[in-house]
């Protein structure tokens, strides 16, 4: 068990021959992830990897039975290739494309969440399910191993740091989620708890919060009242001056607010450990 | 939830494009909310003859430019001649004025506050308004303050602004003013792709006129694309940041001695938290992002090196961005820019092996993990 996708996960790849689609296509079958079909505006008829049929709409790609699609497609143009999937009947849309306008997110999120779709994204790096051999997105497949710890990041490259710590501790991973960089992405820590929280394969969870916002205070309070599992947290940006954006357009403390303090000081109201480095993350695991 | 959690959500956005208050006028003016007529000046000699008396506004992106001297009166052209010579090119908390707005003076009768803005945790847009405008929305008290978040696939109706209205105490014809004016701001929060559109005080004159007197807009930097009429403003930027992100990186200057380069916005952060927490002091946060070519990262480092620290710190954790595409990069610049400061690498990930060779044939020193590495370049930098 996994959540959101597992073994039955049919995946189609919406801008599968452009560089990112491709290269990343690639390596989502090589970690064993069911690629059914992708679309390419101008490549429709041919095989990608010789294997996988390229078409041009999601309307012909939903006669290869797809579950879930990963959008990869230039900024401007993600909010049509999100229609045209809700459209279909797809259930799951992940986003990989960075500098959505959040306009467009804010449209796609709330017309997935009508036909009760779920949304990744935009500007993360996707979701891998260990067991289920299934990943969606961008993580380096390497660095997971089979495990009950469960890990969901508003980072990229800091939660490969992360789940990189947990596999070397010995341990493994059950489910990891990158929620996205942007003011507005498709789950939230609360949405992603609660599968935690459900998941018989997860015994325990790590989050991965940055300065900015009040997602982190959110997800505290709702661990106090509604999360019986072991959380272990790390908040990254308590160097970061106020007033400046550390690169991710959430990342940035205004007016005192959004600051690692009160971030850290939420999760330790509610029982969560808090770790000053990615490597001693493990510390606090089971 | 709080209303006090919405204004928590609203403050904590990113990246922003603000526009001056003569540039969110001139929208306002083109989506039909009444403004006071006047012009910018940006040369002394450029003042015209107009209706006495006027207000002269310094353009600047400031809150509290009234209390900071920005603001003057003139009655006369003598007195509108001397405030716009006084104001442009003098200074307000570090900014320079350079233009200034010179509007025909209103008589005020009342000030309220509307404005429209992201909710990042419902995803949707929130109006916010109240009756005590012309202040901080942060110093006016709770219970006097209407927020209602607005589904977007709904948009803006007007059962929204009859509740508006009703809150807060309107008389019939300023009520009717008011949701003309709402319905044209929800407007404009959509089409100009807006993070935040704000009228403080919007105005009820001596005649029963209602008029922003204001405008604040900051527009999401990603919509860009498709709004090439605005020009960037950033005041709180370095000329070495703006060079920067001119080049595609996001770059930010601090005030230590180590310069810092990684990929991903979330691991330059780590690393700098990681070298506080050793109480070293970084130069700097450069995130090469998801780049997998060799001149991105060596032209990287001229950012960092015109920033001129002692040591520099390079953290990958390699993914998109390959270890040895990385190394090849950092030897390039090392090569090319003459780097004389100790450079200390840590590489983890795809293709490590190959990278650490390649910097080894540099005689650069690398390591499998980033607290090795913080330790190796605090070690190297010594005392602050």
């Amino acid at each position: 068990m996994s959540v959101y996708v597992d073994k039955d996960t049919r995946v189609v790849v919406q801008g599968i021959t452009g560089k990112q689609g491709s290269f990343h296509a690639g390596e989502m079958m090589a970690f064993g992830t069911n690629v059914v079909a992708g679309t390419s505006p101008t490549k429709a008829g041919t095989k990608f990897n010789d294997r996988v049929p390229v078409v041009s709409s999601m309307r012909d790609a939903m006669e290869f039975e797809p579950n879930a699609t990963m959008i990869s497609v230039a900024a401007p143009f993600v909010k049509d290739a999100a229609f045209e999937a809700i459209d279909a009947g797809i259930k799951l849309i992940y986003i990989l494309t960075e500098h959505v306008p959040f306009h467009d997110s804010m449209e796609i999120y709330h017309n997935a969440k009508r036909k009760g779709i779920v949304m990744l994204g935009p500007n993360g790096p996707g979701i891998t399910a260990i067991s289920s051999k299934c990943k969606i997105g961008i993580m380096p497949g390497k660095i997971f191993k089979k495990g009950n710890v469960a890990v969901a990041s508003r980072s990229g490259t800091l939660t490969y740091e992360i789940v990189d710590a947990v596999t070397r501790s010995g341990r493994g991973e059950s489910t990891v989620i990158g929620l996205g960089g942007d003011p507005v992405v498709g789950l939230s820590y609360i949405d992603v708890l609660q599968q935690f929280e459900k998941d018989p394969e997860t015994e325990q969870i790590v989050l991965v919060g940055e300065i900015g916002g009040s997602n982190e205070e959110l997800a505290a309070a709702y661990i106090k009242k509604h999360v019986t599992k072991k959380v272990v947290a790390y908040i990254t940006g308590r160097s970061a001056p106020p007033g400046k954006r550390m690169g991710h357009a959430g990342a940035i403390i205004e007016k005192g607010v959004g600051t690692a303090e009160s971030k850290i000081k939420a999760f330790n109201d509610a029982g969560v450990k808090v770790a000053d480095y990615p490597i001693n993350v493990p510390d606090f695991l089971e | 939830m709080s209303y006090f959690l919405f204004i928590e959500n609203i403050r904590g956005l990113g990246e922003t494009l603000n526009l001056y208050e003569y540039m969110g006028k001139e929208v306002f003016r083109r989506h039909g909310i009444p403004v006071p007529s006047g012009y910018v000046v940006e040369k002394e000699t450029d003042t015209r003859k107009y209706e006495m008396p006027v207000v002269v506004k310094s353009q600047i992106l400031l809150g509290g430019r009234g209390k900071s001297g920005g603001i003057k009166f003139a009655k006369s052209e003598e007195e509108l001649k001397s405030s716009v010579k006084q104001l442009l090119g003098s200074k307000i908390r570090d900014l320079t004025v350079t233009k200034v707005l010179v509007e025909e003076m209103i008589d005020i009768k009342k000030e309220m506050y509307v404005s429209i803005a992201l909710d990042r945790t419902n995803k949707s847009p929130i109006l916010i308004c109240t009756s005590e405008g012309g202040v901080e929305i942060e110093s006016v008290s709770s219970d006097k303050i209407f927020t209602r978040i607005i589904d977007p696939l709904l948009g803006y109706s007007q059962f929204i602004g009859r509740d508006a209205v009703n809150f807060m105490k309107l008389e019939p014809e300023v009520g009717k003013q008011f949701m003309a004016i709402l319905e044209k701001l929800y407007e404009i929060f959509n089409t100009e792709d807006c993070e935040l559109v704000e009228i403080n005080p919007l105005v009820v004159t001596g005649n029963g006129k209602v008029i922003a007197a204001d405008s604040k807009m900051v527009i999401d930097s990603d919509s860009l694309f498709r709004h090439r009429e605005f020009e960037v403003v950033d005041p709180e930027k370095t000329p070495l940041e703006l060079e920067a992100n001119s080049k595609g990186y996001s770059f930010i200057e601090l005030n230590g001695n180590i310069g810092v380069i990684a990929n991903g916005a979330g691991l330059t952060m780590a690393t700098l938290d990681a070298l506080t927490l050793h109480n070293a002091k970084p130069r700097n946060f450069l995130d090469l992002g998801g780049t997998d070519n060799s001149e991105t990262v060596s032209n990287s480092f001229e950012f960092v090196l015109k920033a001129n620290p002692k040591t520099i710190l390079v953290n990958i954790f390699g993914g998109i961005t390959k270890c040895d595409t990385v190394a090849t990069g950092i030897a390039l610049a090392k090569s090319r820019f003459g780097i004389k400061q100790p450079i200390v690498v840590r590489l983890s990930g795809i293709r490590e092996e190959e990278g650490r060779k390649i910097l080894k044939d540099s005689g650069i020193d690398s390591y499998p993990s980033m607290m090795e590495a913080v330790e190796g370049v605090v070690k190297v930098t010594g005392g602050n």
